[in-house]
């Protein structure tokens, strides 16, 4: 359960030692725009070296150079031996561009021992062919487990102005989630930029929560707090989706087909979307199924 | 009549200033401060030594001193406050006599109670007239307040304000007034005013910070204390001002109407005031442009002493009515007495300041903190020098979470009810050992070098020089 | 074998600045190492740092390093980031 990711410098040493504090379900270390051409041999090392001894708790995700430039397979030869949850390769605008990348995470795992498969990936979407594909890259490969949008880049290749509003982005992320849903896979928001407008923020979260996003990523822990709240079932839905269980159980003890719950017919929607908010509570700890009443799952 | 005179020299020696005398300065000019070393360099030309020079804070622009101490025409150190530069120095064994270290509350109440008499107290002043009525409202040089000099003025058997700024006399809305001044001398320039106050104070960007000042917000909003009429008071440091900026947010969305803000005040404190969130600003030293063009121009934002602001002997100072005070460390030990006068090396670097007045005060006292800072660990055993005793200081807040004094279970109870992560701070500093080693002591030498007095002028600690 | 004069790191806080430059076979490490904190954990800074150095095949090297009060996985990383540079690999 990823509500929120942190994009964080990969070669600032006392960031990457305090990365794991810093309130974000998911941590992106970046290789990319955060370091500078001289010195991307430095932070891949550093970041390797960060993810070995640091124990990290947070979801660990290394952001590696573009697939045109002359870092990303040295980017995978240092990252993927120390096994980090997932690569985000940048600038992805075709499943080839997956698949050729998954290929030498593929080849990664085999020559350091690890798991073939288990380094996830999500590739990060930024420009109006990759949007226009987003279904055909978000389906290219097992390893997507979930797709992000970038919206800065995006508009600039869109030729348009990145506002507040977002209204620029509106479809993109239309078919961003659209694409992320039918392929089965989870999917991000762009980060808000202004850091100082909490309340832009939250809306802007919102939003991206009613479009179907499953969280959202940031580039300041300030954001953190509110992102994960906006990305949280409420009490509520919590207490809703237990009293759909509850409700279940009863009939089924009673023998009854049909379940109402509140006047309104339980069906296989409303069980699912249950389901769906109960996995989420628990994943970060707001319920329990030990010690609460579960119902069946 | 005129209290003109045409130089400085002319003024020492009309105050009769002697060999083994006490003279005193205030800091409000910082940084930038070109009178303190002027004066010395008078008193040096006309062969007076061994004095004893109480300053409310020496800063790195003093490195002169340095010299003077070598060529025994200082002698003796009284300060609330000593940057790195003089400090170093001090540390390493440069004085045969300690340093005296009080706080900002201490100074004023020993030089008003007599246990700290001054011979002669030179005042530097961005505006004067001619019989000594000055402000730093005002003039090129301006700093805000003058909150610190007031005591001196008032106590030194002989005043002398130092102006580069002379205006006709009477000087509107003065805030050292004459009847306590018995010289004027003008000059070029008493500071460089980039040294006095930062054009804009600002506030952290480094990630750590602002989880911190994440939390210390969310703390005081679930302490209790902040409700209408709350007081509050905050440090200049990075994370303080990003709490604060948070702590304005939460306040705005709440609707809460403080009373005062208090200390040493910057923009930010200036914003909130302007926001609603206090009815007044109680200002004892300013921090940047924008504070000084506040005290100059908006009423509610008043200048006080420093024996209004914090001494313990008065019969009541702001620090008394203060709801919540947010503070720094480079140290605070497992019974939470914290160090602000040396790094973790044992040199001198710093001060109390207001610290252990504010943190006595202060309904909460709140240590903003990073876990570690260059590898060495906020939280330790025992603190290299007690600086502000752990009873008075409340909540220690760090990027891992808060802990609470024992002495306040009310408090952690409040944070936990609001989902804040709370921590004994043993298991503060063994995360933080457990991130970096765990740190050797560093060596120090058996000489003292400095003795720090706590606000009621009783023997706190005692800093030795350095190996 | 360091081939040529290489340095990585930085003066920042928590960061460690190593300049490393070849000599002559047989020569050995020569260490020059100043740390802020030395006296807490300058051993363990310079056990570290000849570790790196040997699991890294560098036998003869001249090195000038300045920590800032980097943790160990910091300063494996900049001596590596300092070998491969000087190594020219990189």
């Amino acid at each position: 359960m990823r509500r929120s990711m942190l994009f964080l410098p990969g070669n600032s040493p006392n960031i990457l030692l305090n990365a794991d504090f810093l309130g974000s379900d998911a941590i992106i270390l970046d290789l990319e725009d955060a370091v500078a051409p001289t010195e991307k041999d430095s932070a891949r090392i550093l970041v390797r070296n960060a993810i070995t001894s640091r124990g990290y708790t947070r979801e660990v995700i290394v952001r590696i150079n573009p697939i045109d430039s002359p870092y990303w397979q040295k980017d995978l030869e240092e990252i993927i031996k120390v096994k980090p949850d997932m690569i985000m390769p940048t600038k992805v605008d075709s499943g080839d561009y997956v698949r050729t990348i998954s290929a030498y995470i593929g080849q990664m795992e085999e020559k350091y021992g690890i798991e073939a498969g288990s380094v996830k990936m999500i590739p990060l979407i930024e420009t109006a062919l990759g949007v226009e594909r987003a279904f055909e890259i978000a389906s290219a490969d097992p390893r997507v487990a979930a797709i992000f949008l970038g919206g800065e880049d995006f508009t600039a290749d869109m030729r348009c102005k990145r506002t507040k509003e977002g209204t620029e982005i509106f479809y993109a992320r239309c078919r961003m989630v659209l694409a992320a849903r039918a392929a089965g896979v989870d999917v991000y928001d762009t980060p808000w930029t202004d850091v100082e407008d909490y309340e832009g923020l939250i809306e802007d979260a919102k939003f991206a929560k009613s479009l179907g996003f499953t969280g959202k990523s940031s580039i300041s822990p300030r954001h953190i707090p509110f992102i994960n709240e906006v990305f949280s079932p409420t009490e509520a839905e919590v207490q809703y989706a237990l009293d759909v269980f509850d409700c279940i159980e009863k009939a089924k003890a009673e023998g009854k087909g049909v379940v109402s719950l509140r006047g309104k017919m339980i069906d296989a929607p409303i069980v699912a979307r249950a389901r769906q908010v109960l996995e989420a509570a628990e994943a970060i700890g707001m319920y329990r199924p030990a010690d609460s009443q579960k119902g069946e799952r | 009549m005129s209290k003109l005179v045409k130089s400085i020299k002319e003024a020492i020696q009309l105050a009769g200033l002697k060999d083994g005398m006490t003279i005193s300065f205030h800091h409000h000019l910082r940084n930038g401060d070109m009178v303190a070393v002027m004066v010395l360099d008078a008193i040096c030309e006309m062969g007076i030594k061994d004095l004893n020079v109480n300053i409310s804070s020496v800063f790195d622009t003093h490195a002169p001193f340095i010299e003077y101490i070598r060529d025994g025409v200082v002698t003796g150190i009284e300060t609330d406050y000593m940057g790195g530069v003089v400090g170093r120095a001090v540390s390493e064994g440069i004085m045969d006599k300690p340093v005296t270290f009080r706080t900002h509350g201490g100074r004023p109440s020993d030089i008003i109670r007599g246990a700290s008499p001054i011979d002669v107290a030179f005042i530097a002043a961005p505006t004067a007239d001619c019989m000594g009525n000055c402000t730093g409202k005002i003039g090129k040089s301006a700093c805000g307040s003058l909150g610190y000099a007031f005591a001196d003025a008032m106590y030194a058997t002989k005043s002398v304000v130092i102006t580069d700024n002379l205006v006709d006399y009477p000087l509107v809305d003065y805030s050292i007034a004459e009847n306590y001044i018995d010289y004027v001398v003008v000059v070029d320039k008493i500071g460089e005013p980039s040294g006095i106050v930062s054009g804009t104070t600002k506030i952290t960007k480094d990630p750590v910070g602002l989880v911190i000042a994440d939390y210390a917000a969310r703390a005081i909003d679930a302490s209790g204390l902040l409700k209408d009429g709350f007081s509050f008071q905050t440090g200049a440091g990075g994370a303080s001002l990003a709490a604060a900026k948070y702590l304005k947010d939460i306040m705005i969305r709440k609707g809460v109407k403080g009373s005062y803000g208090l200390g040493g005040i910057t923009s930010y404190m200036v914003d909130m005031l302007q926001s609603g969130c206090f009815k007044a600003l109680y200002d004892v030293q300013c921090f940047d442009l924008g504070a000084v063009e506040s005290i100059r121009t908006n009423p509610y934002h008043m200048e006080v002493t420093a024996a209004h602001y914090a001494s313990p002997t008065a019969k009541s100072s702001a620090v008394d009515s203060l709801d919540v005070v947010i503070l720094g460390a480079t140290e605070i030990d497992t019974d939470f007495n914290v160090n602000v006068h040396t790094d973790s090396n044992g040199y001198i670097m710093g001060g109390s300041g207001g610290h252990s007045d504010t943190a006595a005060g202060a309904n909460m006292s709140m240590i903003v903190a990073p876990l570690s800072r260059a590898r060495l660990p906020i939280v330790v055993d025992k603190v290299l020098c007690k600086s502000t005793p752990g009873h008075t200081v409340d909540v220690l807040v760090t990027q891992r979470g808060i802990a609470v004094n024992p002495l306040r279970p009310e408090l952690a109870e409040r944070f936990r009810d609001a989902n804040l992560p709370v921590w004994d701070i043993h298991e503060l500093k063994e995360m933080a050992e457990k991130l970096n080693g765990t740190p050797r002591k560093p060596h120090h030498t058996d000489k003292v070098v400095a003795n720090v007095l706590y606000r009621d002028a009783t023997l706190l600690d005692q800093i030795y020089a350095v190996k | 074998m360091i081939k040529q004069k290489a340095h990585a790191g930085t003066l920042e806080s928590s960061d460690i600045y190593v300049e490393i430059a070849p000599a002559e076979a047989g020569s050995g490490i020569a260490l020059n190492l100043t740390s802020v904190v030395m006296q807490q954990f300058g051993p363990e800074i310079e056990a570290v740092i000849r570790e790196t150095l040997a699991g890294l095949g560098v036998e003869d090297a001249v090195l000038t390093v300045s920590d800032r009060g980097a943790v160990d996985c910091t300063i494996r990383s900049r001596v590596e980031t300092a070998v491969c540079r000087g190594k020219g690999e990189a």
